[in-house]
């Protein structure tokens, strides 16, 4: 994934998740082609969007969200982006003006009763222009014993996500964290401030092109390239 | 010795050597926009008793990172009137390692070895929630050998009777139970023992691997975890007879550290803390994995919202898992402990050659002389690793400290894209504020011993 190019996709599936576009099959670049794989390009997808009926518990569910979301003057269709369904769990993908509102309706209608927040994690895709940072929020119900994954995407350079601490307050360390290591700026947090890095730290680690460190080796000046750019097998 | 002559200008901070003929840069104060600030440490008190009068009192006392009691490099930041704490915040992060973004730089296998450090109490517990996500991710769940869940499942248990001794001994040694620390360290390393017999390692283990655990148990090792069973079963109740009806240390912990479920449920809480408020949460018996809905065990509840409740939480716990323990000997049959897929089960077993090193004579010689494809086959699998389809998964499991989830994306490729876990640890030390503000300072170090953070996992 070192070379940003044209991605390879077939006609007719654009509205998929290209995440970046694989060359060759081995990630040696640099000496000749011995694989024969060297002219393979390969457009990395993640799973499609879920199209109605979903089958099991996920229509009942999507039905009482959407329901509790228009109850708050939002159309469902607004609110969610796309719904996507892999490995039995479900995602919703939320634009993120309606965040509060969807965390408010998992949290107070009796149907849905999110009553935890596994909290907020970061995810930065470089290559998706527009969407590069996706901020993962886990939902635990223990009254109907479910979870769900909500999904917000934001470009990198208006990385700002409503907080949902006066929501769920236990999501306050959890925003400062993704904030810490992304540069998320979520909007309305009472606090939000470095929480693993020093306060004085420049960058945020876990973004894709945070520079990394080589290490220097005591033979003949050799060292050691950054993990990012030895040689892989991606 | 009073400081009122001296005058400062500059807006900057600036240390005041007049209080003693040698600079010292840990004791002085200085002007700030809000007055005053004092430095002081140990014997230093007295030269600030001349502080001016009518001046507001605000003592602010760093507890850690390197205090004794603070399990860990956790910081303290009290706002202290007297011996009440009225303000109470946590500074975490001197143990952050960066394991979430080294383990994008190493293949599925090898992150194995990294989240068995994060919190190092626990590492059956990071190790099987990464791998149950890796397994989940692959759709492979069903095919992990049931001998391998079973395994899994005896070794989560005998973890969490290890992690919860750890914290019944260190939470003993904070509140000067120093029997209780020797009790609870003396048995921990029966478990030890065992991981060690059946690993190679008393801690950091990767032991369980996508798609099963590393090794089988050693030929001995049933009958051995057999034997220890009923010794640990009867030197906790020692831990119990010493500590269960004492009334120091339930004058210590009784209606200390008090948390109620409605503030359970707007921290997050999970684990022991929520069970203390009488909700009987807990995902091995809500959201089974690995198969424990078919063990016979009791979800343990308590209803006084306290450090002592918690407490004997852990101990109940701790009899449950010996439960569990016993019918996992029980259950127990010879069968693979690595999934049957080739393209995702690590090649080869390892065992103690004569030079006392692991090694697989088998495999070597298979590999070696007799299949060029199964070398080619190692080859690929120890260099490059099997690939992953792209897309995000999140498994959690019941750890000793609650609920320890991993949500790990993957790019199609042979590393994981991102993984995030969800420590327990990290989200209820966030109940430190609303358990100790209004209480004394002696009790912050119950409250925080009853929360059991581990800076490892809080910080990864």
């Amino acid at each position: 994934m070192s070379e940003p190019s044209v991605p390879a996709v077939p006609e007719g599936v654009r509205e998929l998740d290209v995440i970046g576009v694989r060359h060759g099959a081995f990630g040696a670049s640099g000496s000749g082609d011995t694989s024969g794989f060297g002219g393979l390009v390969e457009p990395i997808v993640l799973p499609a969007p879920a199209i109605r009926p979903f089958g099991g518990w996920y229509d009942e569910i999507t039905d009482e969200i959407e329901l509790s979301i228009a109850d708050r003057g939002v159309p469902a269709t607004d609110a969610i982006e796309k719904v996507v369904i892999w490995r039995d769990e479900i995602t919703y993908h939320v634009r993120r003006e309606h965040l509060l509102n969807f965390a408010t309706a998992l949290r107070d209608e009796p149907g849905l009763r999110f009553e935890i927040c596994l909290g907020v994690s970061g995810v930065h895709y470089p290559h998706e222009t527009g969407r590069e940072f996706h901020a993962v929020y886990l939902f635990l119900s223990i009254t109907h014993n479910c979870r769900i994954r909500v999904e917000v995407s934001v470009p990198e350079d208006d990385a700002h996500i409503p907080s949902i601490v006066a929501v769920y307050p236990m999501n306050d360390w959890h925003e400062r964290e993704t904030w810490d290591m992304f540069g998320i700026i979520f909007d309305g947090h009472p606090a939000l401030t470095r929480i693993l890095m020093p306060d004085d730290w420049p960058g945020h680690p876990q973004r894709k092109d945070y520079p990394l460190g080589g290490i220097p080796v005591e033979y003949k000046g050799g060292t050691i390239p950054p993990p990012d750019q030895r040689r892989s097998y991606h | 010795m009073s400081t009122e002559n001296v005058s400062y200008t500059s807006a900057e901070a600036e240390f005041d050597d007049s209080i003693d003929d040698e600079f010292d840069p840990y004791s002085g104060s200085y002007d700030t926009t809000e007055g005053r600030v004092y430095t002081v440490s140990g014997g230093d008190w007295d030269t600030i008793s001349a502080a001016p009068e009518g001046e507001k009192d605000r003592i602010v006392v760093n507890m850690g990172p390197q205090h004794p009691s603070t399990h860990g490099v956790l910081r303290l930041i009290l706002e202290i009137d007297g011996e009440t704490v009225t303000e109470a915040r946590c500074g975490i992060g001197y143990l952050h390692t960066g394991i979430e973004k080294n383990m994008e730089f190493r293949s599925f296998v090898q992150g194995v070895t990294y989240v068995t450090r994060m919190d190092y109490l626990t590492p059956m517990f990071n190790e099987t929630a990464y791998c149950l996500a890796v397994e989940k991710a692959l759709d492979v769940t069903e095919q992990v050998p049931e001998r391998a869940s079973v395994i899994r499942v005896m070794m989560m248990e005998l973890n969490r009777i290890a992690s919860h001794l750890v914290a019944l001994a260190t939470g003993g040694m904070e509140l000067g139970a120093l029997t209780a620390m020797e009790f609870g360290f003396r048995e921990r390393e029966l478990v030890l023992d065992i991981f060690e017999m059946v690993s190679g390692l008393r801690m950091n283990h990767a032991y369980i691997r996508p798609g099963g655990v590393a090794q089988d148990l050693p030929e001995d090792g049933v009958q051995k975890i057999r034997e220890t069973v009923p010794l640990l079963r009867k030197r906790l109740k020692d831990t119990v007879d010493l500590l269960v009806d004492n009334s120091i240390w339930m004058g210590r912990t009784v209606g200390v550290g008090y948390l109620d479920l409605t503030g359970c449920m707007a921290l997050g809480i999970t684990g022991p803390i929520l069970r203390a408020t009488g909700l009987p949460h807990d995902l091995r018996k809500s959201q089974p994995y690995c198969g424990y809905e078919n063990y016979e065990f009791e979800v343990c509840t308590e209803t006084t919202n306290d450090v002592y409740g918690r407490f004997l939480i852990r101990i109940r716990e701790m009899e449950q898992s010996l439960r569990i323990v016993e019918q996992c000997l029980d259950r127990i049959k010879p069968g693979p402990v690595m999934i049957e897929d080739k393209k995702i089960a690590w090649p080869a077993q390892l065992s103690i050659g004569s030079d006392g090193q692991g090694n697989s004579p088998e495999h070597i010689k298979e590999i070696m002389s007799e299949s060029m494809e199964a070398l080619i086959h190692h080859f690929k699998l120890v260099t490059e690793g099997f690939r992953v389809p792209a897309g995000q998964v999140y498994s959690a499991v019941e750890s000793p400290k609650g609920e320890l989830g991993c949500q790990l994306v993957s790019s199609g490729g042979t590393r994981p894209y991102r993984v995030h876990f969800r420590e327990p640890s990290f989200n209820n030390l966030q109940s430190v504020a609303v358990m100790s503000e209004g209480s004394m300072i002696a009790d912050v170090i119950a409250a925080v011993a009853s929360i059991d953070p581990v800076m490892g996992g809080v910080d990864r």
